[in-house]
């Protein structure tokens, strides 16, 4: 009861820091930059969320770019040509995304380690040339001036209301990307901590003997690359409305190939590891920035010295022994 | 009584090779069948055919009178027919109880959007998969070290282990993939035990295994391979006098000349 106490305890602590602590520290000290940065980590967290859970199935993902764009033109389409409401546009753009992975899933979940890895990799460079060549994306030009977010009411009751009335926009696409992570890793908590958890982690320690013992496996894999891909396109979706803009090139398979480092910072054994990944690595390359030339080599470098001396991720310093997967 | 499984003149070629040549036997419900045969006879083969983990060339396997091979290992495992593993495979990260826990997916009455919001239905399963995991690590006498990671457990204990997965999904038939494998006689002996648990559990079993005073022991009849034929099928006392059997273990007169 104590350990539930305390996890109540924490959740409070932590919902407090971001909604009420944060937004005062930013008022106060008027760095108002800070609220952009902290809304990248939020939704890049959310997509790094996903690419964790691929790797909670045993497979490495280095292909979240792919659906983070692909979500983010879903989005910037519908909104622009069709006027569809923007908040209607972030679950469909999830909807897309999961689709697509479940087409692509099939064939290319069959196979494991570094060549899945490797047909994940392609998949952002196939996104980004299927842009450039798409008419209805526009191509090389993309599509800019995007519309703010419009008004979300339901029976003329207004819940969310029209980002272009609002007099800080930057605090209110803050607060939209703290909700969309909380509930998104809300949501892996609970899939993680279930029988769901469970079935997942058999695959990942030996796909042979969960197929023996009666799980559909190709159907699992399918269904986490659906959940992971889904969590790839709606923080796409919200990027474009924040940058109000989307071209071939926004997501590229750098961004790809950093979800799955956020994942393997954080610590691949904690569901709220690529939350904390994405924080270190985001703030991480910004304060190098002061060493200039040697941005770079300082960052490769600790990051391979942190994959040699904590192989577990940053979070395994704090709970020696208790990893959060083997519960 | 009819028989539970039927394999009818199954054949497995790859290639030129022929590593199963028209094979036949019945399996009884509530039995004990080894299939037994020196190196290369064909016995690993016929046992993934049997469980679908790999698909036929010719021939069949009936399951209660239904066709069971060409299918998905998660589809056989369904209807009841359920494999262990020759090398000592397990879910290494997991606690021994754990393992048990989550071997129990085919007695789930919930499906997984209702164990994610944690419905009755789920919730009950869960309840009821510990409970039944206990029982299991009981019978087999993993109770002491049910909270140790799997990866820990010494070669005897991963062998019940194994068992014990396969005794979660609750099946009709368990085929065991060489159970005796690199124990000593003691332990050799224990598992023997256990084996016949499982039995009186009301569980048929069908073994592969190059143990032959075990699996003198442990049949009620045997099925002998060699170079992918069957050459022999009887009650242990049948086999132990067969000619062709002793020939192909010990080698003809004629070859011990021969060398």
């Amino acid at each position: 009861m104590l350990y539930k106490n305390k996890q109540i305890l924490g959740v409070g602590v932590f919902l407090f820091v971001i909604f009420v602590l944060i937004p005062w520290l930013i008022h106060v000290s008027g760095r108002w930059d800070f609220y952009y940065t902290l809304t990248s980590v939020a939704l890049l967290s959310i997509a790094s969320g996903g690419v964790w859970l691929t790797f909670y199935i045993g497979r490495i993902n280095i292909g979240q770019g792919a659906f983070a764009l692909a979500g983010g033109y879903v989005s910037a389409i519908l909104v622009v040509k069709y006027g569809v409401s923007f908040w209607l546009t972030i679950p469909l753009a999830g909807l897309f995304c999961a689709f697509a992975a479940v087409l692509i899933g099939f064939p290319i979940l069959r196979l494991k380690g570094v060549y899945f890895a490797m047909i994940t990799l392609v998949l952002t460079e196939v996104a980004r040339l299927t842009a450039l060549a798409l008419p209805i994306t526009n191509g090389a030009r993309g599509i800019s001036s995007i519309p703010l977010p419009g008004e979300l009411s339901i029976f003329g009751l207004t819940i969310i209301p029209d980002f272009s009335t609002i007099e800080n926009v930057k605090l209110a696409f803050y607060y939209l990307a703290a909700v969309l992570m909380v509930v998104s890793f809300a949501a892996l908590y609970r899939i993680v901590n279930s029988r769901i958890g469970h079935l997942c982690r058999s695959l990942q320690q030996n796909e042979e003997l969960a197929s023996s013992i009666g799980v559909n496996t190709a159907y699992l894999r399918v269904i986490a690359y659906a959940i992971s891909s889904f969590m790839g396109g709606i923080s796409g979706a919200i990027f474009v409305a924040i940058s109000r803009s989307i071209y071939p090139a926004s997501f590229p398979v750098k961004d790809s190939i950093d979800f799955m480092l956020n994942c393997f910072l954080g610590g691949l054994g904690y569901v709220f590891g690529p939350m904390l990944g994405t924080l270190v690595i985001y703030f991480g390359w910004d304060v190098l920035f002061t060493t200039g030339k040697y941005q770079l080599l300082i960052y490769s470098s600790v990051l391979i010295l942190l994959m040699l001396f904590l192989p577990n991720g940053i979070l395994s310093l704090r709970l020696p022994g208790k990893k959060g997967a083997s519960k | 009584m009819s028989p539970i499984l039927q394999v009818k003149g199954v054949t497995k070629k790859f290639g030129g090779l022929t590593a199963n040549n028209n094979i036949s036997f019945d399996v009884n419900e509530g039995e004990i069948l080894s299939v037994i045969g020196p190196n290369g006879a064909g016995k690993s083969t016929l046992f993934k055919m049997i469980a679908s983990f790999m698909p036929t060339t010719n021939g069949e396997v009936l399951f209660n009178d239904e066709r069971v091979s060409n299918l998905s290992p998660h589809v056989v495992a369904q209807k009841g027919i359920v494999r262990t593993f020759q090398e000592t495979t397990i879910f290494k990260s997991m606690t021994v109880r754990d393992n048990v826990i989550v071997s129990h997916h085919l007695r789930s009455k919930a499906n997984l959007f209702g164990y994610f919001l944690g419905t009755k239905t789920a919730k009950s399963d869960e309840h009821e998969f510990g409970r039944s995991a206990d029982d299991i690590v009981d019978f087999l006498g993993l109770g002491e070290i049910r909270h140790e990671l799997a990866s820990n457990l010494p070669q005897g204990h991963l062998r019940a282990l194994g068992i014990a997965i396969g005794l979660a999904t609750n099946p009709k038939i368990l085929l065991l993939d060489e159970p005796f494998a690199g124990m000593n006689h003691d332990e050799t002996m224990r598992t023997v035990e256990l084996v016949r648990g499982v039995r009186d559990r009301g569980v048929t079993v069908l073994l592969v295994e190059h143990d032959m005073p075990a699996v003198m022991n442990i049949s009620d009849r045997i099925v002998v391979l060699n170079f992918g034929e069957k050459i022999a099928e009887g009650t242990p006392f049948e086999i132990q006098e067969d000619d062709k059997v002793i020939e192909a273990y010990l080698g003809s007169e004629d070859d011990a000349i021969g060398i």
